[in-house]
């Protein structure tokens, strides 16, 4: 096992890092702390940059234009990426593209040319649909919208919450139950356009989260066409999973951006802040405060790396992906607490990054599959899926 | 919470404005009328917080306004941004005030 990136991989990290701190920092530090975009401006021409760079649709495999990097490089620049205040869930204010939504990939051709290929041109925009107010852990059995057949397609009826997004979304995959009385197997994905006279969004749903926030919408008599199911009927909680199974390694290294970042600014402040007579670095309990950064980062970002090694070998990586996400969205939030402590007051002042870190950080042992239900699904692939 | 600011409107005098709180938060500023005119936030940079910024409107008022109400809030920016969007929803478009200065994407709102 090499664990030494490329050549490749080294250049496009250098030159990545090089981006966020000559570009990103510089103009995160004139924007209020809690912001998620940046001016048109400067939007439009980092984007320019990006795709001069070549890694413009990071995500976008290379069959529909994307640079078609591999799940390690991905990592490698996910940690890389984040390394700013809003990091977390604005990597570069998304200058580096966004592949969208993945389960469009397999939608059918008429599906791709009038909602993927504009949404990968940066043209339309999407939102995610799965999540309802009463669950959104099992989303199986916790969905309660339904799609009622009707003479000319379906009638859909029901809400959503936590939806990000959907707001500014041309369209959304809207996830409903076609068939009561099969569970899993009897819900559905339709697309569905945010025009339809009975889609709503009702309010934000105001969180820890300084970007990207959440709302909540209902759909009342919403009337779509079959032509609007995404994959097949009563197949919707595959396509679900799929997503959310291939996205959990990404989303499990960008938690580890921060805390790079946090731990290399703890070194540097404790080396440099004196107390007492003496540097913060020569007391014995900020050494192991760093050190047990150091050993959480290291740990965390093996894990990421073998889950991302898995996936790009075609194995089975859903419960190296589990792990990674359990692992390293806890130990980004342990550095990220130290680090605050060893910078004291100004730890917590928005003055520096660190607040809006563990903020946001936190919804990170929530989002895309709480912690808990990780540690659910590891135990059912270590016991098997048997066990009462 | 609810969606729209519902608080009474308060006169913007030195008086009324010297009381507010040095916090985070949003704000908006009406005309004589009661008709919202400006909608703004004190943010982490804002110097003295919603004082600060309502201050600011003592000496360049925004056209019309006359009285002001505040929300102490952590999440700042996501309520600005909801309370811009769900006055478009009400009156078609953001505040006077706003018109020609820098705004976030706004999405759109249909509040019950």
């Amino acid at each position: 096992m090499n664990l030494e990136p490329t050549e490749e991989q080294k250049a496009i990290i250098a030159q990545v890092r090089r981006f966020v701190r000559e570009e990103i920092v510089p103009l995160e530090d004139k924007l209020d702390p809690d912001a998620s975009e940046l001016a048109a401006d400067d939007y439009a021409r980092l984007v320019a940059k990006v795709k001069a760079m070549g890694l413009y649709g990071l995500d976008i495999p290379a069959d529909f234009g994307g640079p078609g990097i591999d799940m390690t490089t991905r990592v490698l620049l996910a940690i890389e990426m984040g390394q700013h205040r809003a990091g977390i869930y604005a990597p570069c204010y998304g200058v580096f593209g966004t592949a969208g939504l993945a389960q469009l990939y397999e939608a059918t051709e008429e599906q791709k040319e009038k909602y993927l290929r504009p949404m990968l041109r940066g043209e339309k925009k999407g939102f995610f649909g799965l999540t309802e107010p009463s669950g959104g852990s099992d989303p199986a059995r916790a969905i309660r919208t339904r799609a009622v057949k009707s003479n000319d397609g379906w009638v859909i009826n029901g809400s959503k919450v936590f939806i990000s997004g959907a707001d500014k979304a041309d369209f959304g995959l809207v996830f409903a139950r076609t068939d009561p009385e099969r569970g899993r197997g009897g819900v559905t994905c339709f697309i569905v356009e945010t025009s339809n006279p009975g889609f709503h969004v009702r309010r934000i749903v105001h969180t820890l989260r300084s970007s990207h926030y959440a709302t909540e919408l209902s759909f009342t008599d919403m009337k779509v066409s079959d032509s609007a199911i995404l994959g097949t009927l009563n197949n919707g909680f595959a396509i679900a999973n799929e997503r959310l199974s291939r996205q959990r390694i990404p989303y499990a290294a960008q938690c580890l951006a921060p805390a790079y970042k946090a731990h290399e600014m703890a070194l540097d402040y404790a080396k440099q802040r004196e107390t007492f007579g003496a540097v913060l670095a020569s007391r014995q309990a900020i050494q192991w405060m760093l050190v047990d950064n150091e050993i959480d980062l290291r740990q965390s970002t093996l894990m990421c790396l073998a889950a991302a090694a898995k996936c790009d070998r075609n194995e089975p990586f859903r419960m190296e992906a589990g792990l990674a996400k359990i692992v390293a969205s806890e130990a980004a939030g342990r550095i990220v607490d130290r680090s605050m402590q060893i910078f004291g007051g100004y730890g917590m002042t928005k003055d520096f990054p660190f607040e809006r870190w563990y903020r946001e950080l936190r919804i990170r042992r929530v989002g895309e599959g709480p912690n808990e239900v990780q540690r659910h699904v590891v135990a059912r692939d270590l016991l098997g899926s048997g066990l009462k | 919470m609810a969606i729209r600011m519902t608080k009474p409107w308060t006169p913007l005098t030195p008086d009324t404005v010297k009381k507010l709180t040095g916090q985070m938060g949003v704000y908006q500023f009406a005309d004589s009328k009661g008709d919202c005119v400006f909608i703004g936030f004190a943010g982490g940079r804002s110097l003295f917080g919603l004082r600060g910024e309502v201050e600011k409107a003592l000496t360049a008022p925004p056209e019309g306004a006359t009285q002001f109400r505040v929300e102490v809030n952590q999440q700042y920016t996501t309520r600005y941004q909801e309370l811009l969007m769900v006055h478009v929803h009400d009156h078609g478009d953001v505040p006077a005030g706003n018109k020609g200065k820098p705004l976030p994407q706004l999405g759109r709102l249909s509040p019950a």
